[in-house]
C-alpha cells in the first residue's frame, strides 16, 4: 500500500487544467448589496414592474433570514457586501446576431475548454445557450426549436418577450423566500435559461447550457426555469467549469422545473467548478437550490448529476410528486478530493397516489475530502401505495477523507414501501490486485473500478455527457488509492 | 449547545433541586456537589429539549413540559407485594432489586449480600457509606453535551442500582432491576441513576424493567451508565412497559475497553411517550457491541429511539438492528448514528431499522446516519418502512388460515428475529406474549 502513496500525492496534486482568466472588458457593479443595487440591476435589464417587486420582496425576506448552518461543511463566513452583483461582457451592448459578432476572446475561451460552439451544430443536435458570466452571448439552433414551438432563450429575453409565462411560473416551485440562498438568488439573479415546451411536443434536440464564472469578485446567480406542458418531453444538459483563482466565489443558482400531466423532464448536470488548490485555498462555493414539481398525473422528473468540482457543494435536487403515478428520480455521483466538501442529496415528497421515486447516490472521497449524502423521503398521508428505493454507496480512498450519510425517512401512510440502503467501503485490495495481475496499470485499474462503481449513474446520462463525466472522474482520481 | 427552550420549563426543577440539595445522599462530598451543580447549570442553560433541536425534531416534549412533576428523592414506604407479584416475569429466576419511583425498596428485593465477587446494592446506600468509591466511575460514560433530561438526572443523583461484577466472575443468574412508577400519587418523577461496572473478564446479565403500579400519570427519567473493562461481557435488557399516561426518558451510556462485548436489547411495549438514548463508546481495539430493539406502538403512543455508536479505535464491531410495529395513531422515531473516527480502521459496522405499519394513522420517521472518517472500513445501513405483504397473507389464506390469524402470524414473524436474540427463555416467552397481546387488540385494516 505504501508504494502507492507517492503516486497518490503526485496525481492528487494535479493542477486544475481549465484554470485561466480571459481578459475581457466588463461592465461591473461595485461590490455591495442594497435595494438600490437591485433597482439598478432591474433597470439595466429593462425589466417590467412585477420583476422588480418580486426581487425586492425576496430581498426583504433574505435580510430576515439566517445563513443555514446544518450542512456537514465548514468554511469562512461569506461577506455578502464584498460581492459584485452584476458583471457583463461589454461587447454585448446590442446582443450579437450571429457567432461572428461574438467577442473572439470569448470564443477562444470556449475553445480552450473544448466546447466546440461552431461545430456543435453538426454534433448530436445539441443547442447551446452559452452563459459567459451573467449575460448570454450566443444562442444557436433557435430557429429549429422555434419551428417546434419550443422556447429556449436567456432568462432576460424571456422576461421581455414572454412576460406572461415568466410571471406565471417564476417562483412556482422555488418561492422567493424558500431558503437563504434561493432568496438571495431571487433578489439578484442576473440571467439564466428559460425553456418552455408546448403541449404534446417532444423537444427535437438535447438542450444544453455552459456556465462559466469569469470576472474576479462576481458571484454568479443563475436562474433556470423549465416548463413542460402536457405530454411533452425535454432533456436538458448543464455543464460548467471555471477558471482558477484564489478568492472564493459564491455560486447560488436556482433551477425550477414544472412538469404537467404526462410530461417528462430529464435534467443532467456535470459540475466541474474550480475546487480550490490542494490546501483548500480558493474554489467555488456552490450553493444551489434545484427543485421540480410533477404537477400533473403521470409526470416524470429525473435529475442526474456528476459533481466533481467546487470547494463546497450544497445541493439537493428535489421532486414534489403531486400528480398521481408521477415519478421522481435522482442519480448522483459526487466526488471530493483534496479539501473539497460536499453535502448533497435529494428530497422526494410523495403527495399523489401510486407515486414512485428512485435515489441512487454514489459518493467518492479522496485526499481530505468530506462527502455527505443528505436526503429526505417524505410520504404524506394521502400518498397511497407510494414506493421509494434509495441506495447510497460511498467509496473511500485515503485515510484522511470522510463519507457521511444522513437519510431522513418520514412515512405517514401504511401502504407505502420505503427502502433505504447504504454501504461504505474502500477500493478492495483484492480487486486491485486482480486487475494488476492481468496487466492493467494501477491507474487504469482504479479508473475501471471507480467507473464500475458509478456505472448505474453514468448510464442515465446522455451519451456525450457520459463520456465527459468518465473523463472527468478519471482526471480527478487517477491513482488516488489508499 | 445553546438552545431555545424557555427557562420556565426547567425553573421548577432547578428550584426543587436547590431545596433538596442538602438532603441528597452524600451531600457535602465536594466532588459530588460539584458534579450535581454542574449538571444543574447545564440544565439551566440548555433547558428541556424542544423540536427545534435536530435530535428532538420528531419528538415533541410539550406533553411532558406542560405539567409539573414532583421528584421523588426518598423512600415513601411503598411496599405493595400484590403489585410486585402481578408485575413479575413468571419463571424468571433472578436476583431482583425493586425500586418504587426510583427509590430502592429493600423489603421487596432479594438478598444479594452473599454473592461472591459481586456487589449489587442501592446507589444511595453506597453513596452514603463509600462516596469515594464512585468518584471516578459515576458520570464517566455520559455524553459530552447531555440533553436537559440527562442533566436533570445528574443534578439529582439520589438512588438507583449499583452493580459491580468482579474480575473473572461469571454470574449465571440474571440481575433484575424492577422500576415501578406511579406508586404514590399523581405526577411523580422518578430519577433512578444506575451504574454497572463489569471488571475484566467478567460476564453477567442485567435486566432493567420499567412498569407502572397504577394508571396515574408519571415521568421516569433514568440514566444507566455501563463500564466494561477488558474482555468483560454484559447482556443488558431494557423493557419499558409503563401505562399509557406515563412518560419515560431513558439513557444507556456505555464505555467499552479492549475486546469487551455488550449486547443491549431494548423492548418498548407500553408507555405514552418513550424516548431512549443509547451512546456506546468503543474505546479500545476489538470491542464489540450488538444493539437490538423492538418497539410496539398502539393508541397514541410515541416511541423514540436514538442510538449512537462511536468507534474510536481499530477492529471494532458494531451491529444494530431495530424493528418497530405500529398500530392505531402511534408514532415511532428512530435515529441511529454510527461514527467511525479516523483511528478506527478495520471497523465493521452494520445497522438496520425496519418498520411495519398496521394502521392508516401510524407514522414513522427514521434517520440512520453514518459518519466515517477512516477508509479501511466496512459499513452498511438499511431502512425499510412498509405494511404486511399481501401476497404472504394470501398464501396463508389459501391454506385455510383466517385473515386475522394470518396477519398475526406474519406480524409475530416480523418481530421474531429480535426476540430470538433474547437469551433468557423466561423473558423471551414473556415478551412474545406481550407482542401477541398487542396483536389481539389490533383492528386490522385490509
Amino acid at each position: 500500500m505504501s508504494s502507492s502513496v507517492s503516486t497518490i500525492s503526485d496525481l492528487i496534486g494535479r493542477e486544475y487544467k481549465e484554470g485561466f482568466v480571459t481578459e475581457v472588458e466588463t461592465d461591473t457593479f461595485p461590490p455591495g448589496l442594497d435595494e438600490d443595487v437591485i433597482r439598478a440591476l432591474s433597470t439595466k435589464k429593462n425589466e417590467p414592474e412585477f420583476m422588480l417587486d418580486w426581487r425586492l420582496s425576496a430581498f426583504q425576506r433574505w435580510q430576515e433570514m439566517a445563513e443555514p448552518s446544518w450542512a456537514h461543511v465548514s468554511y469562512q463566513p461569506i461577506d455578502f457586501q464584498a460581492i459584485s452583483y452584476y458583471s457583463a461582457p461589454r461587447s454585448v451592448g446590442d446582443g450579437p446576431q450571429s457567432l461572428d459578432e461574438v467577442d473572439p476572446k470569448i470564443l477562444e475561451t470556449y475553445n480552450k475548454l473544448g466546447i466546440p460552439l461552431q461545430e456543435q451544430k453538426f454534433l448530436a443536435g445539441v443547442a447551446v445557450d452559452a452563459v459567459f458570466d451573467s449575460v448570454s452571448v450566443a444562442t444557436t439552433f433557435k430557429s429549429k426549436l422555434a419551428e417546434a414551438g419550443v422556447i429556449f432563450c436567456p432568462f432576460s429575453e424571456a422576461v421581455q418577450e414572454h412576460p406572461e409565462l415568466v410571471r406565471r411560473y417564476l417562483g412556482a416551485v422555488v418561492p422567493a423566500g424558500d431558503n437563504f440562498y434561493a432568496a438571495l438568488n431571487a433578489a439578484v439573479f442576473s440571467d439564466g435559461s428559460f425553456v418552455y415546451i408546448p403541449k404534446g411536443v417532444r423537444c427535437p434536440m438535447e438542450l444544453s447550457t455552459y456556465f462559466r464564472i469569469n470576472a474576479l469578485n462576481t458571484g454568479q446567480f443563475e436562474r433556470t426555469l423549465i416548463v413542460a406542458e402536457e405530454d411533452s418531453y425535454v432533456s436538458y444538459l448543464e455543464g460548467c467549469t471555471a477558471p482558477m483563482r484564489d478568492e472564493n466565489q459564491l455560486h447560488a443558482a436556482v433551477v425550477e422545473l414544472v412538469a404537467m400531466k404526462g410530461a417528462q423532464i430529464k435534467y443532467s448536470t456535470v459540475q466541474n467548478w474550480y475546487p480550490g488548490d490542494e490546501d483548500g485555498r480558493g474554489g467555488i462555493y456552490n450553493f444551489v437550490t434545484k427543485r421540480g414539481a410533477c404537477r400533473g398525473d403521470d409526470a416524470k422528473i429525473s435529475w442526474t448529476q456528476v459533481e466533481t468540482g467546487s470547494a463546497i457543494t450544497w445541493k439537493y435536487p428535489s421532486v414534489l410528486l403531486e400528480g398521481d403515478r408521477s415519478v421522481g428520480e435522482f442519480y448522483s455521483v459526487a466526488l471530493t478530493n483534496n479539501c473539497q466538501q460536499a453535502d448533497t442529496g435529494t428530497k422526494m415528497v410523495h403527495i399523489g397516489k401510486n407515486t414512485s421515486s428512485t435515489i441512487i447516490s454514489k459518493g467518492i472521497s479522496a485526499g481530505r475530502g468530506q462527502n455527505a449524502y443528505r436526503g429526505q423521503v417524505k410520504i404524506l398521508k394521502d400518498a397511497e401505495n407510494a414506493r421509494n428505493y434509495s441506495q447510497c454507496d460511498s467509496l473511500l480512498m485515503g485515510d484522511r477523507c470522510g463519507a457521511h450519510t444522513f437519510p431522513y425517512v418520514e412515512v405517514k401512510n401504511p401502504t407505502a414501501t420505503v427502502e433505504h440502503e447504504a454501504t461504505t467501503s474502500k477500493i478492495g485490495e483484492d480487486q486491485l490486485f486482480y486487475c494488476r495481475q492481468r496487466g492493467l496499470s494501477e491507474e487504469d485499474a482504479v479508473s475501471m473500478i471507480v467507473n464500475g462503481f458509478c456505472k448505474e449513474v453514468f448510464k442515465e446520462l446522455p451519451m456525450e455527457f457520459a463520456v465527459e463525466a468518465q473523463a472527468l472522474l478519471g482526471v480527478s482520481l487517477e491513482g488516488a488509492v489508499g | 449547545m445553546n438552545t431555545v427552550a424557555s427557562s420556565t420549563d426547567v425553573a421548577d426543577y432547578i428550584v426543587a433541586q436547590q431545596v433538596a440539595a442538602d438532603a441528597l445522599p452524600a451531600a457535602g462530598t465536594p466532588w459530588l456537589d460539584a458534579s450535581r451543580d454542574k449538571a444543574k447549570a447545564i440544565l439551566a442553560d440548555v433547558g428541556l429539549p424542544t423540536t427545534r433541536l435536530e435530535d428532538w425534531k420528531y419528538t415533541n416534549t410539550r406533553s411532558i413540559t406542560r405539567s409539573r412533576f414532583d421528584p421523588v428523592l426518598r423512600s415513601e414506604n411503598w411496599s405493595d407485594t400484590a403489585v410486585i407479584e402481578q408485575l413479575k416475569v413468571p419463571e424468571l429466576n433472578s436476583h431482583r432489586l425493586v425500586f418504587a419511583d426510583g427509590i430502592f425498596v429493600s423489603g421487596l428485593s432479594s438478598d444479594t449480600d452473599l454473592l461472591r465477587g459481586v456487589r449489587v446494592m442501592s446507589m444511595a446506600q453506597l453513596l452514603q457509606s463509600e462516596p469515594e468509591y464512585l468518584k471516578s466511575a459515576l458520570g464517566s460514560a455520559l455524553p459530552e453535551s447531555p440533553h436537559g433530561f440527562t442533566a436533570m438526572n445528574s443534578s439529582f443523583i439520589s438512588d438507583g442500582a449499583f452493580v459491580e461484577i468482579g474480575a473473572e466472575v461469571m454470574l449465571d443468574k440474571p440481575i433484575e432491576l424492577l422500576f415501578v412508577s406511579a406508586c404514590s400519587g399523581k405526577n411523580r418523577l422518578g430519577l433512578p441513576r444506575n451504574l454497572v461496572l463489569c471488571r475484566s473478564g467478567s460476564s453477567a446479565t442485567v435486566v432493567e424493567r420499567y412498569l407502572s403500579a397504577t394508571k396515574s400519570r408519571s415521568l421516569t427519567n433514568v440514566v444507566t451508565e455501563v463500564v466494561l473493562d477488558g474482555s468483560a461481557r454484559l447482556n443488558h435488557y431494557r423493557v419499558v412497559d409503563e401505562s399509557a399516561d406515563s412518560f419515560h426518558v431513558g439513557g444507556l451510556f456505555a464505555q467499552q475497553d479492549q475486546s469487551s462485548r455488550l449486547d443491549a436489547c431494548s423492548v418498548v411495549v407500553g408507555g405514552g411517550l418513550v424516548r431512549n438514548d443509547v451512546l456506546v463508546n468503543l474505546n479500545a481495539p476489538g470491542a464489540a457491541v450488538d444493539l437490538t430493539g423492538l418497539y410496539l406502538g398502539r393508541g397514541r403512543s410515541h416511541v423514540d429511539n436514538h442510538t449512537h455508536v462511536v468507534h474510536h479505535t481499530p477492529e471494532g464491531t458494531s451491529r444494530e438492528h431495530y424493528k418497530g410495529i405500529l398500530d392505531d395513531r402511534s408514532r415511532a422515531v428512530f435515529h441511529g448514528r454510527i461514527t467511525v473516527g479516523s483511528g478506527a480502521q478495520q471497523t465493521d459496522s452494520e445497522q438496520s431499522n425496519q418498520n411495519l405499519l398496521l394502521s392508516r394513522e401510524a407514522e414513522v420517521d427514521t434517520k440512520p446516519q453514518l459518519e466515517i472518517y477512516a477508509d479501511d472500513v466496512k459499513c452498511a445501513h438499511g431502512v425499510t418502512v412498509g405494511q404486511l405483504d399481501e401476497n404472504a397473507v394470501f398464501y396463508l389464506r389459501a391454506r385455510g388460515v383466517g385473515e386475522d390469524e394470518a396477519r398475526k402470524m406474519l406480524t409475530l414473524a416480523f418481530a421474531a428475529d429480535v426476540l430470538a436474540k433474547i437469551k433468557l427463555p423466561a423473558l423471551k416467552g414473556y415478551l412474545e406474549r406481550c407482542v401477541s397481546d398487542l396483536l389481539l387488540s389490533v383492528s386490522h385494516t385490509s
